[in-house]
């Protein structure tokens, strides 16, 4: 199937974000950034700290607002103002998860509490023993027992709090889930438990995820499609396996160099690359987003489009 | 075999809790040899931190080293009570450079000084020869302009710069063993990989002992000689680094090897270990990992096995390697793994 073909749940067009600091000029966080999400597919947004990754996620479900630029989901435009139908239509669809269990919950409030309150806000069940069963089929739906609903999040591990966490985000019945780093703060033995609840729960309900991570071994193996942000820009998207095989940009192949393998033979003589942003010469020769191979896009200058057309051969 | 430097011995530690007494480390025992590099791998909670603070003495004052011994040059650090006595030992002997590079460092005063005032506590140095020393010590960090930085304060430094600090700090007064607990866990993969290779030079140009604690195993892969696994307080795998790797004997490490993404297959679960870590406030009966180990022998819930011997290097505690144990096959991912080292040898 071709890209083209298939249904785009999200578009970015042209997303920009800036933060405004005291006096100063605004801080772009996130710098003419363009894409498409498939329906169905997760999409791996990876990026060192302070790269804009997060703020692009927040962006979506409409926490940060935009400085120029669009989101358009399912085609119609979800940034800025729009009708009020509209509005509560993506409230609904498009949720998140957040990165650390342990301060997303609130800790005064029962689980059945956290779990229910998309729906309170938007009326979105009948009568209360609606809500209830609705609040139990989502807890067992990541794993956890109805009865955990009359306790308080302190009462439950990393893992289980992701899980509420997850159930909060799927009472919703969305159809896109921006997930911020939802396993980083996890343990590793507990790591492999939400992520195989994340690809069930993906398969069983259809579920379209932006998968923001700064671990590129775990978007490796989770994610369909990558794209690598630098300093708030987009640099380089393909899919995954011709992402990890034949990187272009010299920040993702340093990027990539620079992963742990855990394999003593291999990581002991790896050679990590540096990437030195003056590499590029951009001052006369400005870069625009181009497709090298199908699918695979990168930021460069026509310079740097000739070198990458003839590494790709 | 060379003499260890660091010889442990059967340390337990326990804490008290709100009236409640937690056993963190369950008689754990091992030796650091000179110049080596050893990783301490486990979870949060495994007590892989808590087992090298009992080192320096820097347990929170809840805790206490109850029994077994930590020798150090023929002295016993587990009788050390005193402030006084530690200080013969922390930074001297031994060093720790910490996690997060934020916390570590004092954010009022200036880089220099903090490096300066190791130098002066503990070789005595004054003045010019103290700030001289500090200088050549930045820049053998990997500081750009050293003389620049030294009058700097923490937050004009970048994360991985700060790491670079907390380094020299600890390599200040040329202890004979460093100890790294998670410090890369805070820094980007590019600097993480920046500050490995620093932690490795300086390692190799001091001939210090390095203990390197981590949950990730990627990074293991990079700085260990030797490795050992921790799980609920006791360690219950040790070996050469790619004795662990291509051939783990513990159903524990299996189950961590197989649960990395990096050997996942993609588009099938990957491998999840089921439960969570035991409690320890409770005493623990038999192999503490038995509950979630589902091809657990009957004998692991009633006794705890002791260390069996793979190899000169290598030894776990499991009753598989029991000669009387039924034959259990590890999980593919590990038989894979075991294949490609075959394959390295040939």
């Amino acid at each position: 199937m071709t890209n083209t073909e298939r249904e785009v749940i999200i578009e970015l067009k042209n997303l920009t974000v800036e933060f405004k600091g005291k006096g100063r000029k605004p801080f772009k966080a996130v710098d003419d950034v363009s894409f498409r999400i498939y329906k169905g597919e997760t999409f791996g947004l990876v990026g060192e700290t302070g790269s804009g990754k997060t703020t692009i996620g927040r962006a979506i479900v409409r926490i940060n607002p935009l400085a120029g630029g669009e989101i358009l989901f399912k085609g119609r435009r979800i940034s800025g103002v729009i009708p009020k139908e509209l509005d509560r239509e993506v409230t609904r669809k498009i949720q998140m998860i957040f990165q650390d269990p342990m301060a997303s919950l609130n800790e005064r409030a029962k689980v059945d509490y956290i779990v229910s309150e998309g729906l309170y806000n938007i009326g979105g069940f009948k009568d209360e023993q609606d809500r209830v069963a609705k609040v139990s089929r989502a807890l067992l739906e990541v794993g956890l027992l109805p009865e955990f609903a009359s306790r308080f999040p302190h009462e439950f591990s990393g893992g289980q709090r992701q899980r509420i966490g997850i159930a909060r985000a799927l009472i919703m019945e969305p159809e896109f889930i921006v997930c911020d780093e939802p396993i980083s703060s996890l343990d590793v033995s507990i790591r492999a438990q939400v992520l195989n609840l994340m690809s069930d729960l993906q398969k069983t309900k259809g579920l379209t995820y932006l998968f923001i991570s700064h671990d590129l071994s775990v978007v490796r193996f989770i994610a369909d499609r990558v794209g690598v942000i630098y300093k708030g820009k987009l640099v380089e998207l393909a899919e995954t396996e011709e992402l990890f095989e034949h990187p272009y940009h010299p920040y993702t192949r340093a990027l990539l160099s620079a992963i742990p393998i855990p394999d003593p033979r291999l990581e002991k003589k790896k050679k990590v690359l540096v990437y030195d942003p003056s590499c590029h010469d951009y001052s006369q020769d400005k870069p625009r987003w181009v497709e090298i191979t199908p699918g695979h896009f990168v930021l460069a200058n026509e310079a740097e489009i000739r070198q990458y057309q003839a590494m790709a051969g | 075999m060379t003499e260890p430097i660091l010889s442990v011995r059967d340390l337990v530690v326990k804490f008290s809790l709100r009236g409640q007494i937690l056993t963190a480390i369950r008689g754990a025992s091992l030796d650091l040899y000179p110049a080596e590099t050893v990783a301490i791998v486990g979870e949060s909670g495994s007590g892989k931190s808590v087992f090298t603070k009992t080192w320096l003495g820097m347990l929170d004052a809840n805790g206490w080293v109850d029994s077994g011994s930590i020798l150090l040059e023929g002295k016993d650090l587990a009788r050390y009570r005193t402030e006084r006595e530690w200080l013969t030992i922390r930074g001297k002997k031994i060093a720790m450079v910490f996690q997060d590079p934020m916390t570590a460092l004092n954010p009022l005063r200036t880089v220099g000084m903090q490096i300066q005032e190791v130098l002066e506590l503990h070789h005595g140095m004054r003045g010019e020869e103290a700030k001289a020393r500090t200088i050549e010590i930045l820049g053998e960090v990997g500081i750009d302009m050293p003389e620049a930085r030294y009058d700097q304060y923490p937050h004009e430094f970048s994360g991985g710069m700060r790491q670079r600090v907390v380094i020299a700090i600890a390599v200040a007064c040329n202890p004979k063993i460093l100890i790294c607990d998670e410090p890369t866990t805070a820094l980007d993969v590019t600097i993480q990989a920046q500050i490995l290779e620093l932690i490795r030079s300086l390692q190799k140009k001091l001939g210090v002992t390095l203990v390197y604690i981590t949950h990730d195993l990627g990074v293991v892969a990079n700085v260990a000689d030797r490795v050992a696994v921790m799980y609920a307080g006791e360690i219950i795998e040790y070996g050469t680094v790619e004795e662990i790797f291509y051939d783990p004997r513990h159903p524990y490490t299996w189950a961590l090897l197989s649960s990395l993404p990096q050997l996942g297959v993609k588009g099938q679960p990957l491998y999840s270990i089921a439960g969570t870590p035991p409690n320890l406030f409770t005493e623990i009966n038999g192999d503490a990992f038995a509950p979630r180990n589902p091809k657990a022998l009957k004998i692991d819930y009633v006794k705890r096995p002791p260390f069996f011997q793979v190899s000169p290097a290598h030894s776990a505690k499991t009753w598989l390697l029991d000669p009387r144990a039924p034959k259990v096959e590890p999980p593919e991912t590990i038989k894979a793994l075991q294949a490609k080292y075959e394959g390295y040898a040939q």
